[in-house]
């Protein structure tokens, strides 16, 4: 299932929590060869986890981690303001209908539905809270496999290469692509709404609860 | 209306005047109330508000943030949150709500979490009273503007906070020049970015990105923008 979990929130989920930093681990410094921090007790976690992200995470049916990404709004720091306006043209991207995302993390052996969840998850943030485009970083061989899933980024840049190879690139919230990525995660309407409901709370009526009191 | 809302945004230079514009945002949104509060990264904090001076008295002497789901809620997030979607069932949370309706609040609200760079967070939300299928139709159609609006306001305040002395010109890179001033030459998008040798996506985020930067409210404003500030060499 997919949670949409804000960093202040995680120690609720303390098992999905650990083992999605252990993930990380496993991923950007064992698999790709990053140059990230690995902390003392074997998680990856760098500044930007710390400005308190939204993650969108799958837990599997054991409460781990299956898979994640991490949003941050470009209105504030972002990691690619910071460090990769090489790969941007020089523009320092800032719009409160751009969010970035980074980190996008598989546990090993992870289902192919595992990562259409995800880009699913990240296209319901997009069209609930009305932005235009997401700006991500990433590990460039997975360019091919995003296209597979049936949304694929513009490149806005790339460095380095092989394994180390890092792209910059958008991704379009386009409703059109929402149904294409229900299928791929094997997902209904109703259950994804359902999900992103139980994190963000479902519309109720206000008054009738305050009359009541 | 918001157009010209925003135009005059510009000029402010005093908080006294940007309070002045925050009340004038409540016609402007066709709304009851609009707050917007700032705390900047040393804790200071700035309000400019619509509510009665009685309620903001009352709701700091109760310490009701402890207890306003709004609060609790959007304090260091970023998506903006319907009232609709917090947990209003405890007794405390309904009895706050209850207050706060008879003192005109609305039984509807809307806020916008915003955050600025090194970790500077803001508030901004307006209120109402409609039924929920109104209140629905109004944030479906408007949240684009709210988002906007809140984050210029923010702008603008952190402008003044800054100081005259320090207003940082606005700073576009040589890529969103180059993407403005094809528009300027009268380019549609399609022509603009094949210009430039870049995706069509690519193109509306540089111009968006502009766009932001110039608190311009669409991209003919940050075009004009751009050109009376002399950005633009065509």
């Amino acid at each position: 299932m997919l949670r949409y979990i804000y960093a202040d929130d995680l120690h609720r989920f303390p098992r999905l929590a650990r083992s999605m930093f252990v993930d990380r681990a496993a991923q950007f410094h064992q698999r790709l060869g990053w140059d990230v921090t690995l902390q003392d007790d074997g998680t990856e976690r760098d500044d930007y986890d710390g400005m308190n992200p939204l993650y969108v995470i799958w837990e599997d049916s054991l409460g781990r981690h299956g898979g994640s990404m991490r949003f941050l709004p470009t209105t504030g720091d972002t990691m690619i303001n910071d460090h990769f306006l090489h790969l941007t043209d020089g523009v320092e991207i800032r719009s409160p209908f751009i969010w970035e995302c980074t980190r996008f993390c598989l546990a090993p052996g992870a289902l192919p539905q595992v990562s259409a969840a995800l880009m699913l998850g990240g296209m319901e943030l997009g069209l609930a809270n009305h932005l235009s485009h997401s700006v991500g970083v990433f590990d460039a061989r997975m360019v091919r496999i995003y296209a597979r899933l049936g949304w694929g980024p513009t490149i806005l840049g790339t460095a380095g290469l092989g394994r180390e190879a890092t792209s910059v690139g958008l991704w379009a919230f386009e409703p059109d692509l929402r149904p294409r990525l229900l299928s791929r995660a094997g997902v209904t309407d109703e259950l994804s709404k359902h999900w992103y409901d139980r994190s963000f709370g479902a519309p109720t009526t206000i008054s009738q609860t305050a009359i009541s009191a | 209306m918001l157009d010209s809302y925003i135009e005059q945004l510009q000029g402010v230079t005093t908080l006294d005047e940007l309070n002045d514009h925050v009340v004038a945002l409540r016609d402007a949104l066709d709304v009851e109330h609009v707050v917007y509060h700032s705390v900047n990264s040393t804790g200071e904090q700035y309000a400019a508000l619509t509510y009665s001076p009685e309620w903001v008295q009352h709701y700091l002497e109760k310490d009701y943030a402890r207890i306003d789901p709004v609060v609790q809620a959007c304090y260091r997030r970023f998506h903006p949150i319907d009232w609709k979607r917090l947990d209003w069932s405890g007794k405390n949370a309904r009895n706050f709500m209850g207050e706060a309706v008879d003192n005109g609040i609305g039984n509807q609200g809307f806020s916008v979490p915003i955050r600025g760079p090194s970790g500077q967070f803001a508030l901004f939300t307006v209120s109402g009273n409609a039924s929920d299928e109104k209140w629905a139709s109004y944030t479906q159609k408007h949240t684009r503007n709210l988002l906007l609006v809140s984050h210029f306001v923010n702008q603008k305040a952190l402008e003044l906070e800054r100081g005259t002395d320090q207003v940082k010109a606005v700073n576009l890179s040589p890529r969103e020049t180059d993407a403005l001033t094809m528009l300027a030459m009268g380019y549609n998008r399609a022509q603009a970015a094949d210009s430039l040798s870049i995706s069509e996506h690519t193109l509306r985020v540089y111009i968006e990105s502009a766009r932001f930067k110039l608190t311009a409210m669409n991209t003919t404003h940050a075009v004009a923008r751009a050109l009376s500030h002399g950005l633009l060499v065509i």
